[in-house]
C-alpha cells in the first residue's frame, strides 16, 4: 500500500472520530454532569437528520436544513429533559436505562409515523459536492474535508465554553458537586436543561452532516450510540478532552483496521481467507481497543481514578 | 356451539379442499432498522396477494425480527410452540435463516423463503419442507459475473458485507467471471461509511465496480461514491439497486447495471397486473422484494387449493407443482427446491418522474443453482 493512501486512509479515520467526537461530546457532558445515562442520544441524532431532509426537500436549501436540525434536535432535547429526565435524576441506572431506552422506541415509532418507513433522500450542497486535490495528489472529497472542519471547530468550542466561560465553570462546578452549587445560588434545574440542550444540538448537528452521506432512516442512531459509549468509556466519562482523543482513537482504530488487517493476513494466507479473518477482526477492533484501555485504565484516559 | 363443531369436522371430513381450518403462516421479517424497507415490501407484497384472493383461511402473523439472529430465533420458537403455525416465511438476511430455517424444518414446519437463500439450505443442509421462491443467493451475483464478461470489464473490483449471502455474492460473482478480480473487499454488515473501500478502489486500477450491499448500507455506498470523483461504472446485484432506496440515492444511480429476476416493467400480464395494484394499494413502485413477497403468498394459495400442510405430503407436492401465476412469468422449481429462472440485466432509469429499473437484456436463461448436486432430500 503506497503511503498516499495510507494518509488518506488516515484522513478518513480522522473524519469519522470527529463526527463521533459530535455525538459522544454530548452524551459525556450528561453522564457527566447529571449522572445520567441516555440511551436517547442517538433518537435525537436521527431526530436532526430528519429534521435536515426534510426541511432541506421542502426549501431545496441544505443550510436552512442544517439550522432546522440543531434547532429541531435542541428543542427535542429540551423538551425530553423536561417531561421525562428531569424525574431521573436521582433514581439509579436501571431506571435511566429502561425510561430511555423507552423514549428510543417511541422516538423510532413516531418518526416512522410522521415520515415513513423508507429511507429520506438528502444530498450534500451543491457547493461541496466535488472533490479536491490535496498536496502530493490524495483526491478528497470536499464535504468529507469541511466535515474534519467543523469537527475540529465544534471541538474548539466546546473547549472555551467549558474551560474559559461562565457557564462551563458551573457546568464543571456541576460535575464536581451539584448540591453545593445549588447551594450558592446557582438554578441547577435551567443548568441542567441548558447543558442537556447543548448535547442534543450536538447530536443532531452530527446527524444532520452524517445522514448527508450516509442513509437518513429510522433507527440510524443506534449503531452510532453504541459506538459513542465506546468512546466515552475510552475517554473517560465526563472529560471532553476524552471523548475527543477516544473519538480520534475509535475512528482510527475502526478505518484503519478495516484496510489493514486484512492485508496483513494475506501476508500468511490465501487471499479470500485472508479477507474473511481480517475483516472479521477488524469489527472487532474497537472492542480490543477499549478493553485494552480499561486494563490499562479502568477509568478511562481522563477519567476520574477508578 | 355442538352444532357448530358437528358441522365443521363434518365439512372438514367431506372436503378434500383445505378451507375448513385456517392455515397460520407466521412472517418473520426485518421491519426496523437499516433492513427495514426490505421487510415492509415483503411483507405488504404478501399481504396484497392475499387481499386480492377470495376465500382463503390463511392468518398471517407478522413480527419484526430487527434484523437480529437471536430475536428472530426467539420468535420462530414462539410462533411453533405457542402460534402452532403451519408455514414459516419472510426472513430477509442469511444469517437469521440460517438460525432459523434448520430448526423449523427439523419441527416438523414449512419453510417458503421469500428472500434470503443461503447456499447452504441450497446444497448439503436443504429439507424437503425448506423451500426458496426467491433464488439461491448466489444467482444474481453470477448473472452480474457473466454481464460483466458481456460488457468487456477485465479488471473488476467486488466488494460485499462479511455474512453468509456476502461470501455467496463473491463466490457467485467469481464462478462466471472470466477477468481478473482487481480487489476483493469483505465490509462489516451494517456498516455505513465507506470511505476507507473507496479510497481502495481508487488506488486499484480496475475497470467496473461490483458490489452488494443491501438496504442502507447501499444508499450510503452510493452517495459517498458519487462525491468520491471515481468515476468506474458500477454493476452489482439488483439489491444494491433496488426500488426501495432508489429515490433515497437520487441521479448518482442513474444507468448501474444491475441483475434480477425480476423488474416492474417485466412483461407478462401477471406481474402487470401486480405492480398497478401495489401501486394502487400503497402509493408506491413495488421494489423486488415485494415481488417476492406477493409470489410467495400465491404460491401458498395455491397449494392450499389442493392440500392442507397437515398432510404434510400432499402440501410438499402441491407446492413442488408451483401451480401459480408468478410474476415472472414461468415458475418452476429445480430437485432442491430453488427456483430455475431466467435472470435479467436492468439498468437504473429516470421514467413518469421517479428513478426504476427497466430491463436491456437476458444475463442467464433458464438458470438453476449451483448446489443443487449436494442436495439429498
Amino acid at each position: 500500500m503506497s503511503l498516499l493512501l495510507l494518509i488518506e486512509q488516515v484522513l478518513n479515520g480522522v473524519q469519522f472520530g470527529l463526527m463521533l467526537f459530535l455525538m459522544a461530546a454530548g452524551l459525556t457532558l450528561v453522564f457527566g454532569v447529571m449522572g445520567l445515562i441516555n440511551l436517547a442520544h442517538g433518537s435525537l441524532y436521527m431526530v436532526g437528520a430528519f429534521a435536515c431532509a426534510a426541511v432541506a426537500a421542502a426549501t431545496g436549501s441544505f443550510w436552512l436544513g442544517l439550522a432546522a436540525a440543531l434547532g429541531a434536535a435542541a428543542a427535542a432535547g429540551a423538551l425530553v429533559e423536561v417531561v421525562v429526565i428531569r424525574r431521573l435524576y436521582n433514581r439509579d441506572h436501571l431506571d435511566q436505562v429502561l425510561a430511555t431506552f423507552a423514549l428510543i422506541l417511541m422516538f423510532s415509532e413516531g418518526t416512522r409515523w410522521a415520515f415513513g418507513s423508507f429511507p429520506l433522500y438528502l444530498d450534500v450542497p451543491a457547493v461541496l459536492a466535488g472533490s479536491v486535490t490535496l498536496p502530493g495528489g490524495i483526491v478528497y472529497p470536499e464535504f468529507r474535508l469541511a466535515l474534519i472542519g467543523v469537527g475540529l471547530a465544534v471541538a474548539a468550542v466546546l473547549f472555551w465554553l467549558i474551560g474559559r466561560t461562565r457557564i462551563g465553570v458551573r457546568i464543571r462546578a456541576g460535575e464536581a458537586d451539584r448540591e453545593m452549587i445549588a447551594a450558592l445560588g446557582v438554578d441547577i434545574g435551567r443548568l441542567y436543561t441548558v447543558v442537556f440542550a447543548l448535547g442534543a444540538a450536538l447530536a443532531g448537528l452530527a446527524g444532520a452532516l452524517v445522514g448527508t452521506v450516509q442513509s437518513v432512516q429510522v433507527g440510524m442512531g443506534e449503531p452510532v450510540l453504541i459506538l459513542a459509549f465506546v468512546v466515552i468509556v475510552i475517554g473517560g466519562i465526563g472529560s471532553i478532552r476524552g471523548a475527543l482523543l477516544g473519538s480520534l482513537l475509535v475512528g482510527l482504530t475502526d478505518t484503519l483496521g478495516r484496510v489493514l488487517l486484512p492485508q496483513a493476513f494475506a501476508l500468511a494466507m490465501e487471499a479470500s481467507a485472508a479477507n474473511a479473518v481480517g475483516s472479521a477482526l477488524a469489527s472487532m477492533s474497537i472492542y480490543i481497543l477499549m478493553a485494552a484501555v480499561l486494563v490499562w485504565r479502568p477509568g478511562g484516559l481522563f477519567g476520574a481514578p477508578a | 356451539m355442538r352444532t357448530m363443531t358437528i358441522v365443521a369436522v363434518a365439512v372438514g371430513l367431506m372436503g378434500g379442499s383445505a378451507s375448513a381450518e385456517p392455515v397460520k403462516v407466521g412472517m418473520i421479517t426485518t421491519l426496523s432498522g437499516g433492513g427495514a424497507g426490505l421487510g415492509i415490501d415483503v411483507r405488504d407484497g404478501f399481504q396484497l396477494a392475499l387481499d386480492q384472493a377470495e376465500g382463503h383461511e390463511v392468518e398471517l402473523i407478522v413480527e419484526d425480527d430487527q434484523q437480529k439472529p437471536d430475536v428472530a430465533v426467539q420468535i420462530a420458537d414462539e410462533m411453533i410452540q405457542s402460534e402452532d403455525v403451519d408455514i414459516l416465511t419472510g426472513i430477509i438476511f442469511s444469517n437469521l435463516a440460517m438460525a432459523v430455517v434448520p430448526s423449523a424444518t427439523a419441527q416438523g414446519r414449512f419453510y417458503l423463503s421469500a428472500n434470503a437463500g443461503p447456499s447452504q439450505l441450497a446444497g448439503e443442509m436443504c429439507h424437503e419442507n425448506y423451500f426458496s421462491v426467491s433464488y439461491q443467493n448466489d444467482n444474481m451475483h453470477e448473472a452480474a459475473g457473466a454481464h460483466a464478461n458481456d460488457a468487456g470489464y477485465g479488471r473488476v473490483f467486488i466488494m460485499a458485507p462479511n455474512y453468509p449471502a456476502g461470501q455467496d455474492s463473491l463466490t457467485g460473482f467469481k464462478r462466471f467471471f472470466e477477468g481478473e478480480v482487481a480487489g476483493e473487499v469483505y465490509t462489516q454488515l451494517g456498516q455505513t461509511d465507506y470511505a476507507a473501500e473507496i479510497a481502495q478502489i481508487r488506488a486499484s486500477d480496475a475497470d467496473a465496480v461490483f458490489f452488494f450491499l443491501p438496504g442502507g448500507m447501499g444508499i450510503s455506498f452510493l452517495k459517498q461514491y458519487d462525491q468520491s470523483g471515481v468515476e468506474l461504472p458500477l454493476i452489482g446485484p439488483a439489491f444494491s439497486f433496488s426500488q426501495d432506496i432508489l429515490p433515497a440515492v437520487g441521479e448518482a444511480a442513474l444507468g448501474a447495471r444491475n441483475t434480477a429476476q425480476w423488474s416492474p416493467d417485466l412483461d407478462n400480464a401477471a406481474n402487470q397486473a401486480f405492480v398497478a395494484s401495489f401501486r394502487e394499494a400503497y402509493g408506491r413502485t413495488p421494489s423486488l422484494y415485494a415481488s417476492q413477497g406477493y409470489d410467495t403468498a400465491n404460491l401458498i394459495l395455491s397449494a392450499l387449493e389442493t392440500a392442507h400442510p397437515d398432510d404434510a405430503d400432499a402440501f410438499r407436492s402441491a407446492v413442488e407443482a408451483a401451480d401459480f401465476e408468478s410474476t415472472r412469468g414461468d415458475f418452476a422449481f429445480g430437485p432442491n427446491h430453488h427456483p430455475i429462472q431466467d435472470i435479467y440485466v436492468r439498468e437504473v432509469v429516470e421514467a413518469d418522474g421517479e428513478l426504476t429499473n427497466r430491463i436491456v437484456g437476458v444475463a442467464l436463461e433458464d438458470h438453476a443453482d449451483a448446489y443443487a448436486d449436494q442436495c439429498r432430500m
